[in-house]
């Protein structure tokens, strides 16, 4: 076990380093001056642009300059912006949001799709198989914007049960609906893969063992079936949690969420270029630890995998 | 140690593993109407002929074809046609859309952005099926370093949020207030798609071919002095298709999908150019006013993708004898 989880851990460090690199060097080969536009409608005189550049390390190598980042975010230190605003604190007021839909979005996804797969892959095939199935395929092809501009438009609109856009301390009731609209696409996988999953697993021979020991179905199901059948569908709900960890940029913008999405979006076109790696830099570490979650809790779910 | 991938089982080398035992299968039950068994492919179109769903989306898939190619066909009035007069007007007789804030008609123009949301759609799809294949065979092929190389180099694209990357991109090749040309574009739309999602079909193709390589008959073609061009194209590849086609048709629909989105945060396609994307883009702002603009170019969108979403389940239901 131990062993293991080392080893994966340095797996991921050429990940980490490639990924962020990427995205350090996309980020600053963009064209155009950061400091050209910061002195209102004039031009910025040259002192004050050399000095700037100076400053944040931008006459340097793009490799000098990653390492230094690199070295100055694992000492904790994510800098500041051009406006001198901590990144840290930004992140900070902004993440907790992002977590709260997050979370939201997941456990609708577990309740709704969850609830949906079992019973259709308990059922078989029939009429509610087919509308469930019918109604996931509809669910997957709508994209993201739509189901949020309909469901702001009928709930938040024309109906005023919910407040269309979501104010700035983002509570939890608020944020169900934006959840669900996150969460629409994914709840809809989670309801075929449990369903696939469940239905294939009815068949399997220690529910059989189970049923002719004379075991009650709630056992049964609850116990034998439901257990086996969660591990594909533990897989994609923690990538997915560690995906909308990294915010939701379209729904954050529907909403108006202050969540990372909307941060990260401002910032990519106001080329706040640490801003952007630092965050980037922290949703590949959230998503690479997510993953490693998972495969560790294959092996609580079935006793037959063993990592040694 | 027991690799966790094996036992829970990608599904694209659980489906392949299933493809070769339907091979079998039909052996058995056909020999007495027919002397030629059915292929893998016979059987798979004998079973889609059966589906609904694989009508219903040929169907929608034909007609969204034959807007993108010829548009004139359903409207007679062109891709700027506007009339100020109309301005947000609700769907009527004249105009089946109704007309947008800017007095466009949106039937016709949807009409006519038909063409570039499919040609993003496609181009995508192609690109990222052929880096990934082209990746996955090699990997899934020679293995070892290079296996692990390759995997290594697919997870650090994986790992990266699909939208924020695209959002880094797109954002980095065009700076916002400049204005790219048409054709330019359209090409960053398609590549960053395909930068951002070749990983899905390069382990799809990579675990497809790790199963036919341990087949008997690629045994038997390379003690029989086969070149390794010769297995790949000849032997290997006609039996690892099957799955990555599967996840193209479904890619396919996601695509179009992608690519409205991107429109809709202002960094995808932009006019000139006619998507409904662009559509989408042009309307967001009035989605209270008048939805009707959003909500056509939108449900065209949907529609589609829901097409190429059945297409592609139904494909992956005849080649899956389990589902019968």
């Amino acid at each position: 076990m131990g062993r293991y989880v080392l080893r994966r851990l340095l797996q991921f460090v050429p990940v980490f380093l490639g990924t962020t690199f990427l995205v350090y060097v996309l980020v600053w080969t963009v064209p155009g001056d950061p400091f050209a536009g910061m002195c209102g409608d004039r031009a910025c005189p040259d002192e004050f642009v050399t000095a700037m550049r100076t400053k944040f390390g931008l006459d340097q190598s793009v490799f000098v300059q990653y390492f230094q980042y690199l070295g100055r975010f694992l000492s904790g230190d994510f800098g500041q912006t051009y406006d001198n605003l901590s990144i840290g604190e930004q992140i900070g007021t902004a993440y907790p949001t992002t977590l709260r839909l997050a979370i939201t979005a997941v456990a609708i996804q577990i309740v709704i799709g969850g609830v949906a797969g079992v019973l259709t892959g308990l059922r078989g095939r029939g009429y509610l198989d087919n509308l469930v199935l019918v109604g996931t395929l509809c669910l997957i092809s709508l994209p993201v914007f739509v189901t949020g501009s309909i469901l702001q438009l009928v709930l938040g609109v024309d109906l005023g049960i919910i407040d269309p856009t979501v104010s700035a301390d983002a509570s939890w009731g608020e944020l169900i609906v934006p959840g669900f609209v996150v969460g629409s696409v994914s709840m809809a996988y989670v309801t075929r893969l449990t369903r696939a999953s469940i239905s294939e697993n009815r068949r399997a021979d220690f529910v059989r063992t189970a049923i002719a020991k004379g075991q009650p179905r709630r056992r049964v199901v609850g116990v034998h079936l439901l257990r086996n059948s969660a591990i594909p569908v533990i897989t994609f709900l923690g990538t997915d949690l560690g995906s909308l960890m990294g915010g939701a940029i379209v729904t954050e913008g529907v909403f108006n969420i202050n969540g990372i999405g909307g941060l990260i979006f401002r910032n990519v076109a106001e080329k706040e270029g640490y801003m952007v790696t630092t965050i980037v830099t922290l949703l590949v570490l959230v998503y690479l630890i997510m993953s490693l979650i998972v495969d560790l809790l294959y092996a609580v779910l079935d006793p037959r995998i063993r990592y040694d | 140690m027991t690799d966790p991938g094996s036992v829970g089982s990608g599904p694209a080398l659980e489906k392949y593993a299933a493809g070769e035992v339907a091979g079998l299968a039909t052996v058995d039950d056909s020999a007495e109407r027919q002397r030629k068994p059915r292929s893998l492919w016979g059987d798979a179109w004998l079973q889609l002929r059966r589906k609904p769903l694989f009508y219903i989306s040929t169907v929608i898939i034909v007609v969204v074809v034959l807007m993108a190619v010829f548009p004139s066909l359903f409207t007679s009035r062109p891709a700027d046609f506007n009339d100020l007069n109309h301005q947000s007007e609700s769907p009527s007789g004249d105009a089946w859309f109704g007309y947008s804030f800017q007095g466009y008609d949106i039937w016709a123009r949807a009409m006519h952005g038909t063409r570039a949301s499919l040609l993003v759609g496609l181009l995508a799809t192609i690109l990222t099926v052929v880096i990934g294949s082209v990746m996955g065979i090699i990997a899934g092929f020679y293995g070892r370093l290079t296996d692990t190389f390759i995997s290594r180099f697919g997870d650090i694209f994986a790992g990266l949020p699909f939208v924020l990357g695209a959002i880094v991109i797109l954002t980095t090749l065009n700076p916002p207030g400049s204005s790219p040309g048409e054709a330019r574009i359209v090409f960053q739309v398609v590549a960053s798609i395909a930068v951002l999602s070749w990983p899905v079909s390069m382990r799809i193709m990579r675990s497809a071919t790790i199963v036919a390589k341990q087949l008997d008959y690629v045994k038997a073609a390379r003690a029989l002095g086969a070149s390794t061009r010769r297995i790949i194209f000849r032997h290997m590849l006609p039996n690892t298709v099957a799955p990555v086609l599967v996840y193209a048709t479904i890619a396919l629909g996601a695509f179009i999908a992608v690519e409205a989105t991107l429109a809709y945060l202002g960094i995808g396609i932009r006019p000139p150019v006619v998507s409904w994307g662009v559509m989408i883009n042009d309307a967001k702002d009035y989605v209270q006013t008048s939805p009707h603009e959003l909500l056509f170019p939108a449900g065209l969108v949907t529609i589609t993708v829901l097409a190429f979403v059945m297409l592609g389940d139904a494909i992956r239901d005849a080649l899956d004898p389990k589902s019968r």
